[in-house]
C-alpha cells in the first residue's frame, strides 16, 4: 500500500448510458494537498465521474493514473485499498445500525475469523474523531442523528477506513448554512494532509476551499483553472454558459390587502412538543415575506398547518378571510393556495408518474383535463408541451418518468404546476435547496413575476441571501414564535443571525 | 394442572418447525428478500427428510444415523431450493412475491409427486425418539415441560442464540443486514450485495428443509400432501410479528404453537363448541397480533423485496 498519493490522474473518461453520454473525454488531474473544485450544474455528469474513479461504475473509455501509474479498480474496494475514500451526496449510512457498525461493514481488520470485533472499531473511530476534531457518539444509531451528524459520521468512516485522498460530492447540499461553515473550516485543516475532490455548485463554498477548480457541462471539461484568479460570479457564466444575475426585488414595498393572517396559531410537532406556539403573521398581496430562521424552529409544522396537512390546536389561519385551519387541503387549494413543498421528490410529484401526470395532479378532477370522470389526453399533453417550454424543463419528453429528472427540473415542474394554475396565494418552503445557479436563477425570477401579478407568496427558506434578495418584509421565527418582523431596508445579514439565534433586540 | 402441564409441554415441540422455518425467513428477510415459497421448500424438507429412513428400514426401525442422513438431505435440498430462488430473483430479478407462491406451488406439488413414486401411500417411520434429559428431566413440572423432547427440540431452540450472535456478532450478520437495508450504501463499502443475498438464502433455506423434516421424522413421522398445511406463510408472518429479531420470533413461535395445542387440547375434552372455530383460532390470534404489534419499522430491512442494480437508481 503506498502511504501517500501524489498526483491523480483521470484521463480521457468517456461512460455512456443508455441513450446519455454522461462522461465526453473527461480529464481532470489533482496534485498532493491540493483541493479541486469540480463544479457545474445538476447532471453536468460530476457524479458519475467520481463514482467511476471509486470503481462503482466502469468507464468505457480513458485510464487512471496514481502517481503516474495506471489502476483498474473493479469495486469500491479496491478503490479503499488505493487510498480513496468518498462521501456521497445521498449519505451511505445504513440506517438501522449504529455507527461503530456502518463503520465495521468497510474495517476488514476488525473481521476476525468472521467474529466482529467492534471494540476495536470503536477505538479507531475515537482515534480519528479526536484528531479530526470529528465529535461522533460511535454507538448511536444511524436513525438518532441529524443530517449534520451524519455527514460527519461519513467524514469519520472514510477517514477510519484510512482515506488518504477524498471525494467529497456535494458535502454541503443538507446542512444548515452554520454546519457548513463548520465543516468548511474542518476541511481546510484536512488539506494539509489530504488531497480533497469537492463537487459543489455554491461558489462561495468553492472559492473558500479549492485551489483549482474543473467546470463540466454537459458531460464535457469546459474550464480549468486556479480558483484564486477567478471571481464567483465569472465562475458562475462559465458554469452555466451565460451570464448569471439573482434577480433582486428593489420595488416599492406593497400597500395590498392582507390575504394571509395566521393570530395565535398553536401546533403540535411529531413529537408531541409545541413546534408553534402563539405564533402571528401577515402577507399582503404582491408580497412576498421571507421567513427567516434555523430550520427545526417551526417551519416544517407552519408550512404543513397553512397546507391543510396538519391539525391545529389553536389559533386562525385566514386566507382571504376564510379560515383555512383544520380544513382538508383540497378545500385549501380551492381557496387559491399554491404550495412549493419541502420535500420535492415526496410531497412535491409521484415520482414514477411522468412529466404530463404530474403536472396536473391538482387538477385531474377539473375541466379541461377531465370530462365526466375521463381525462382528456389531448389536453393534458397540451398543457404539459406549453409548461415544459415555458418553465424550462428539461427532460426527453413529456412522458419522462418525473423522478427520473434531477432536483432542478424536478422543481420547476412543481413551480409550473403551481404557478399556472392560478394560484393566488404561494407557500414556497426552501424552494431553491440543492438547486444549481441556473436553477435558482430561474425560480427567483418567476417567484418575482408572481409578486408582480399582486400574489401574496411566504418564502420559507434558510439561505439568508436568498431572503434578502426576494422578500418586501422579513419575519424571524425562532421555537415557534415570530422573533421580529424586519422591513426590507432594515435587514441585513449580521441582524438576522443575531434574531435567528433568539436574542431579543431591545429597542 | 395436568392439562396445563400437558398443553405447555406440547406446545413446545410443536413450536419447532415453526420457529425453525421463522430464523430461516428471518435470514433471507435481513438480507432484503421476501421469500414467500418457504412453504414449498418445507415439503420438499418434509419429504426428502422422510425418504431416507424410510428407504433404508421400509417402514421399520433404523438407526439414529439414517434420521440424521435424512435432516442434511432436507437441509441440502432447502439449500439448492434457496439457491434457485435466489436465480430467479436476484440474477434475474424477478417480483419476489410472485416468485413466492411458484416457490410454493413448485415445492409442494414436487414433493407430493416423488412422494407417490418413491414411497406411495401413507407409510409411517420410525421417527427421532424423546430423549429425556437425564437428572434435569426429573424436575417436577418443568422437567417435563421443557427437557422431555426430542434432540432436535434442544438444538433448535440453542440455535437461536445462534442465531442473535450470527446477527448481531458476527462479519457476515453485518453484512446480511447491511445489503437488507441499504444495499447501495454496503455495495459503496465493497460488500459484494448479490452473494450475501445468495448466501443467506443458502442458509434460510436449508433451514426451511430442516423445518419440513422436523415435521415429518419428529412430529408426524409420515409424509403427506397436507403436513404442512400453511405452517410456511405463518413462518412468514411469525418474522414480521418478530420484528427481524431472533428471540421475538421465538416468542411468536411459542404463542403461535401454545393456541394450537390448546385448541387441539379442548377439542379433546370433548367440550360441545364447533370445532371450525377452534381450528381457526391460532390464525386468527396471528392477525390479531399483526395488526396491533407496533408500527416501529426501525429495524425492518428497508430494501425488502426490491432487487439491487448498481448502475440503475431507484
Amino acid at each position: 500500500m503506498d502511504d501517500k498519493i501524489r498526483s491523480l490522474r483521470m484521463e480521457h473518461i468517456t461512460k455512456r448510458f443508455p441513450g446519455v453520454l454522461a462522461s465526453d473525454d473527461i480529464t481532470i488531474e489533482v496534485g498532493e494537498g491540493e483541493v479541486l473544485a469540480l463544479v457545474g450544474e445538476n447532471g453536468a455528469g460530476k457524479t458519475t465521474l467520481m463514482n467511476i474513479l471509486m470503481g462503482i461504475y466502469q468507464q468505457d473509455e480513458g485510464r487512471i493514473l496514481i502517481n503516474g501509474e495506471e489502476v483498474r479498480f473493479r469495486g469500491p474496494e479496491d478503490a479503499f485499498n488505493a487510498g480513496l475514500g468518498m462521501v456521497h451526496q445521498e449519505y451511505m449510512l445504513v440506517p438501522n445500525m449504529t455507527v461503530t457498525e456502518n463503520v465495521a461493514l468497510g474495517y476488514k481488520k476488525a473481521w476476525k475469523k468472521g467474529i466482529l470485533d467492534l471494540n476495536m472499531v470503536r477505538s479507531r473511530i475515537m482515534e480519528i474523531s479526536e484528531k479530526y476534531g470529528l465529535a461522533v457518539n460511535p454507538d448511536a444509531y444511524i436513525w438518532q442523528l441529524s443530517v449534520g451528524e451524519q455527514q460527519k459520521v461519513e467524514l469519520v468512516k472514510t477517514l477510519s477506513l484510512g482515506a488518504r485522498f477524498l471525494i467529497l460530492d456535494e458535502p454541503t447540499s443538507a446542512l444548515t448554512p452554520q454546519e457548513t461553515d463548520e465543516l468548511i473550516v474542518l476541511l481546510k485543516k484536512m488539506t494539509d494532509e489530504l488531497s480533497i475532490i469537492f463537487i459543489s455548485h455554491k461558489l462561495q463554498e468553492v472559492k473558500a476551499l479549492s485551489n483549482k477548480v474543473t467546470i463540466l457541462r454537459h458531460g464535457k471539461v469546459v474550464f480549468n483553472g486556479n480558483t484564486d484568479d477567478y471571481s464567483p460570479s465569472e465562475i458562475a457564466s462559465k458554469m452555466t454558459g451565460h451570464e448569471v444575475k439573482l434577480p433582486e426585488n428593489n420595488d416599492e414595498a406593497s400597500h395590498g390587502d392582507v390575504v394571509l393572517e395566521i393570530k395565535d396559531l398553536c401546533v403540535r410537532g411529531d413529537r408531541g412538543n409545541y413546534a408553534l406556539d402563539g405564533l402571528d403573521l401577515s402577507v399582503r398581496s404582491g408580497e412576498i415575506v421571507g421567513l427567516a430562521g434555523v430550520s427545526g424552529n417551526g417551519q416544517k409544522e407552519l408550512a404543513e398547518a397553512i397546507n391543510g396537512l396538519r391539525k391545529i390546536e389553536k389559533g386562525e389561519i385566514a386566507l382571504f378571510g376564510c379560515e383555512i385551519g383544520n380544513k382538508k387541503p383540497r378545500s385549501v387549494i380551492e381557496q387559491g393556495m399554491g404550495y412549493i413543498p419541502e420535500e420535492r421528490n415526496i410531497e412535491g410529484i409521484v415520482p414514477p408518474f411522468a412529466i404530463r401526470e404530474n403536472l396536473i395532479l391538482k387538477d385531474v378532477d377539473q375541466k379541461p383535463f377531465s370530462n365526466k370522470s375521463f381525462l382528456k389526453k389531448e389536453k393534458v399533453n397540451e398543457n404539459a408541451e406549453r409548461l415544459q417550454i415555458e418553465f424550462d424543463i428539461r427532460s426527453a419528453g413529456i412522458n419522462t418518468q418525473s423522478g427520473s429528472l434531477s432536483g432542478g427540473n424536478i422543481q420547476k415542474l412543481i413551480l409550473a404546476r403551481e404557478l399556472s394554475r392560478g394560484a393566488k396565494f404561494i407557500t414556497a418552503v426552501y424552494p431553491t435547496r440543492g438547486l444549481d445557479l441556473g436553477a435558482v436563477e430561474f425560480i427567483h425570477k418567476e417567484l418575482l413575476k408572481k409578486r408582480k401579478e399582486g400574489v401574496g407568496i411566504l418564502l420559507i427558506s434558510e439561505e439568508l441571501d436568498e431572503i434578502i434578495n426576494l422578500s418586501d418584509r422579513i419575519a424571524v421565527i425562532y421555537k415557534g414564535r415570530i422573533q421580529k418582523v424586519l422591513e426590507k431596508k432594515d435587514a441585513t445579514r449580521a441582524r438576522l443571525g443575531i434574531l435567528m439565534a433568539g436574542v431579543k433586540e431591545d429597542e | 394442572m395436568d392439562l396445563v402441564v400437558n398443553v405447555l409441554s406440547m406446545c413446545i415441540p410443536f413450536s419447532v418447525a415453526l420457529l425453525l422455518a421463522s430464523l430461516g425467513e428471518m435470514f433471507n428477510q435481513r438480507a432484503g428478500i421476501f421469500n414467500l415459497g418457504c412453504e414449498g421448500v418445507m415439503a420438499m424438507g418434509a419429504f426428502s427428510g422422510m425418504l431416507v429412513p424410510f428407504l433404508v428400514g421400509h417402514g421399520g426401525a433404523v438407526p439414529m444415523v439414517y434420521n440424521a442422513l435424512g435432516f442434511l438431505l432436507a437441509g441440502v435440498i432447502g439449500a439448492l431450493l434457496g439457491l434457485l430462488f435466489g436465480l430467479v430473483v436476484i440474477t434475474f430479478r424477478a417480483p419476489q412475491g410472485i416468485a413466492g407462491i411458484g416457490m410454493q406451488m413448485f415445492g409442494v406439488g414436487v414433493a407430493g409427486t416423488l412422494f407417490r413414486y418413491f414411497v406411495g401411500g401413507t407409510q409411517s417411520v420410525p421417527g427421532v425418539p424423546s430423549f429425556p434429559i437425564p437428572v434435569l428431566s426429573k424436575i417436577p413440572v418443568l422437567g417435563k415441560i421443557f427437557f422431555s423432547h426430542n434432540i432436535v427440540v434442544y438444538l433448535a431452540f440453542l440455535f437461536v442464540l445462534l442465531s442473535n450472535f450470527i446477527l448481531f456478532k458476527t462479519s457476515w450478520g453485518l453484512r446480511v443486514r447491511a445489503v437488507g437495508t441499504h444495499p447501495r450504501a454496503a455495495d459503496s463499502m465493497g460488500i459484494n450485495v448479490t452473494l450475501t443475498r445468495y448466501e443467506s438464502l443458502l442458509v434460510g433455506g436449508a433451514l426451511a428443509g430442516i423445518a419440513g423434516a422436523y415435521l415429518s421424522l419428529c412430529q408426524a413421522k409420515m409424509f403427506s400432501d397436507e403436513l404442512i398445511s400453511g405452517r410456511g406463510f405463518i413462518a412468514v408472518a411469525l418474522v414480521y410479528f418478530g420484528h427481524w429479531n431472533p428471540y421475538k420470533i421465538m416468542l411468536g413461535a411459542l404463542l403461535f404453537s401454545l393456541a394450537q395445542t390448546f385448541q387441539s387440547v379442548v377439542q379433546g375434552l370433548g367440550i360441545s363448541f364447533p370445532y371450525e372455530f377452534a381450528v381457526m383460532l391460532p390464525y386468527i390470534l396471528v392477525i390479531v397480533v399483526l395488526a396491533f404489534s407496533s408500527r416501529d419499522q426501525k429495524s425492518a430491512p428497508a430494501s425488502l423485496g426490491k432487487p439491487f442494480n448498481r448502475e440503475i437508481r431507484t
